[in-house]
């Protein structure tokens, strides 16, 4: 239903009756009203067992004692709550996502911008360029943390050393309190810019050609088309990126998993870690459910937060 | 403006002409410098890994590094795959990811067609229950998903790992879209003949949806297999790892043969980057139309 605004405009065909808006489904459909249910029925089923049910379920976990471990099950009322709420390490860890999305948010929408801008002028190395800066996006977050964990080693990567050989001490990276999430996130920038990229260089490329020409005969130069043109008609894929980047930088938590376990001092540890570290290394499904409820109200506002904003500034 | 010079713009006058054609090949150099070394310098990671991975053994440690050895050698490759978990791994991922790209293609054609095509009751919120389910974070349920896992006994298996990953409203959000904006009238011809409803999915509106249908089965193979969070929670048997699961919990036991650990994460990275190169165009364009259109 709610699609339907964006869906073409129902087409006026000779003799058929004009149509209300309601009536994007086809008039000539088979009367029967059970087909249709049978076609989404298999989505569904994966979407109550998998999704629906997992939720529903595990709000009621939030008011148990139940352990992985097994063991008696009873009824605790709001004690996991009470917990979670007043946790110390939960807002550490709910801030360490923060501070990572604040961090890797405008570095990857602006690299992507950058990066694109820089393909779409050298059309030559189109291939080439496309091929270096989005293929780190394939590859499995393990293979991107073995590499960048290697590459960060402070007595024997590549980074040190090579800051070694002009006689530059080099940081600490992952091994510091102080540097360890810029490490991450500049790490999370190379592995996955690629796709922000990929979305800035459709839009620039859809921008007719005919525009820049009509520019440049008017004497623009190359910089004032890329910032009288090109960046103006790519607000909305700016929106859209950093809406999608916003959303997918909150959820952070493999890659950080694998680099830094979350440490030094928990300095890295993300909400989803805490969760996984109640859950699976603590045992305890209650209080852990509870912190993936908090959370989870958190990023569904967040999101409902940024599609409004992201919908005013289109209308 | 670069290649404007090399397509023969039709009606510019020629002092325009002139203009750009300077223009071109001041900045153009300067332009095309900046871009190889960006490009060149966001190789480096995988460059390096590639250098760490044919050194001896013995060599990878020797400060200050060196991206060159008199002594490449394969040995590390040779050490890694003859234990052989890489491959079992590989084979894993191969199986999980097919199942989940099937299943996910099959379940959410069917459900868009019938969220496009059909009006039934209650079919209003049901898609906006589907909707809404875009905005829940499946990371948040995995402890009940594992603990229901438990229940039905696929823990540590290829079921347990795929199933829940077939969940993909956006697909259906996506595909949905597209399906609508598929005239209806070319279903005309086969309502016709007599086709159900299948049938017209099948031989009508499949064969219109190609490119969308491409993207949304890369980008689920892609996701299938590098995801990492949940395999990792299901699957405690090495037997039965993932690639990425596998090369991020086993690897770090073999110790520090950085040679070794390379060309582990090497080959880990060679099945996808090959899938890359053979749909680079279908990918290219099916994030441009998941961006335009989404």
């Amino acid at each position: 239903m709610t699609s339907q605004t964006s869906a073409p405009a129902p087409r006026t065909s000779p003799g058929a009756p004009p149509r209300a808006d309601r009536d994007l489904v086809d008039v000539r459909r088979r009367p029967t009203t059970w087909t249709g249910l049978w076609f989404v029925l298999p989505f569904l089923a994966f979407y109550l067992l998998f999704l629906l049910w997992p939720a529903v379920v595990g709000l009621g976990y939030t008011f148990t004692d139940r352990s992985l471990a097994g063991g008696p099950l009873s009824f605790v009322g709001p004690d996991n709550w009470q917990e979670s709420l007043t946790d110390r390490a939960l807002y550490d860890s709910l801030w360490n996502t923060l501070w990572f999305t604040i961090l890797s948010v405008p570095l990857m929408v602006l690299l992507a911008l950058g990066l694109a801008l820089l393909t779409d002028h050298a059309r030559r190395l189109g291939w080439f360029l496309r091929l270096s800066f989005f293929a780190p996006f394939v590859l499995p977050v393990a293979v991107m943390t073995l590499i960048w964990n290697w590459m960060y080693n402070p007595s024997l990567g590549l980074f040190n050393g090579t800051l070694a050989r002009f006689g530059v001490q080099g940081p600490e990276w992952l091994f510091s309190e102080d540097t360890a999430m810029f490490s991450v996130v500049i790490a999370t920038a190379w592995w996955q810019v690629g796709f922000n990229y990929l979305l800035y260089l459709a839009a620039m490329q859809s921008i007719p050609k005919d525009v820049y020409e009509a520019a440049a005969i008017d004497g623009a130069g190359a910089w004032q088309r890329v910032g009288r043109i090109t960046l103006p008609l790519l607000a909305r894929t700016t929106a859209l990126i950093t809406v999608l980047q916003l959303i997918g930088s909150l959820r952070v938590f493999e890659q950080i998993y694998l680099m830094t376990m979350g440490g030094p001092n928990f300095a890295t540890r993300t909400v989803i870690q805490y969760i996984y570290d109640s859950g699976f290394v603590g045992l305890r499904v209650g209080l852990a459910s509870s912190m993936a409820y908090i959370f989870m109200v958190l990023i569904i506002a967040a999101s409902i937060a940024q599609f409004r904003l992201f919908s005013r500034k289109e209308a | 403006m670069v290649t404007s010079t090399s397509r023969p713009a039709a009606p510019a006058t020629a002092p325009a002409r002139l203009l750009r054609r300077r223009r071109v090949t001041v900045g153009s150099a300067a332009l095309y410098t900046v871009a190889a070394l960006a490009a060149l310098l966001w190789l480096v990671p995988l460059l390096w890994a590639f250098a760490t991975s044919v050194k001896p053994e013995g060599e990878t440690t020797v400060m200050p590094p060196a991206w060159l050895t008199p002594n490449a050698t394969f040995e590390a490759y040779a050490q890694v795959l003859g234990r052989g978990d890489i491959i079992r791994w590989t084979m894993n991922s191969l199986i999980t990811t097919t199942i989940v790209t099937a299943l996910t293609l099959v379940v959410c054609v069917l459900a868009a067609y019938g969220f496009s095509r059909f009006d039934f009751r209650g079919r209003g919120w049901l898609f906006a229950l589907v909707i809404g389910g875009i905005l829940i974070p499946p990371q948040v349920l995995i402890v009940p998903q594992f603990v229901l896992m438990t229940q039905l006994g696929l823990v540590d298996t290829y079921w347990g790992v795929a199933l829940p990953q077939v969940v993909a409203p956006v697909f259906v959000f996506i595909l949905k879209r597209f399906f609508d904006a598929i005239p209806r009238d070319y279903e005309d011809a086969a309502k016709m003949d007599g086709a159900g409803p299948l049938l017209v999915l099948w031989s009508v509106i499949l064969p219109l949806s190609r490119p969308i249908l491409t993207a949304v089965g890369i980008f689920t193979f892609i996701g299938a297999w590098n995801n990492f969070l949940w395999p990792f929670i299901v699957v405690n048997d090495p037997e039965m790892m993932t690639l990425p699961v596998g090369l991020g919990t086993v690897l770090g036991q073999y110790g520090i043969q950085y040679a070794q650990v390379m060309a582990s994460a090497v080959l880990g990275a060679l099945p996808l980057l090959v899938v890359y190169l053979l749909f680079q165009r279908h990918i290219v364009t099916g994030v441009a139309g998941a961006g335009i259109k989404g």
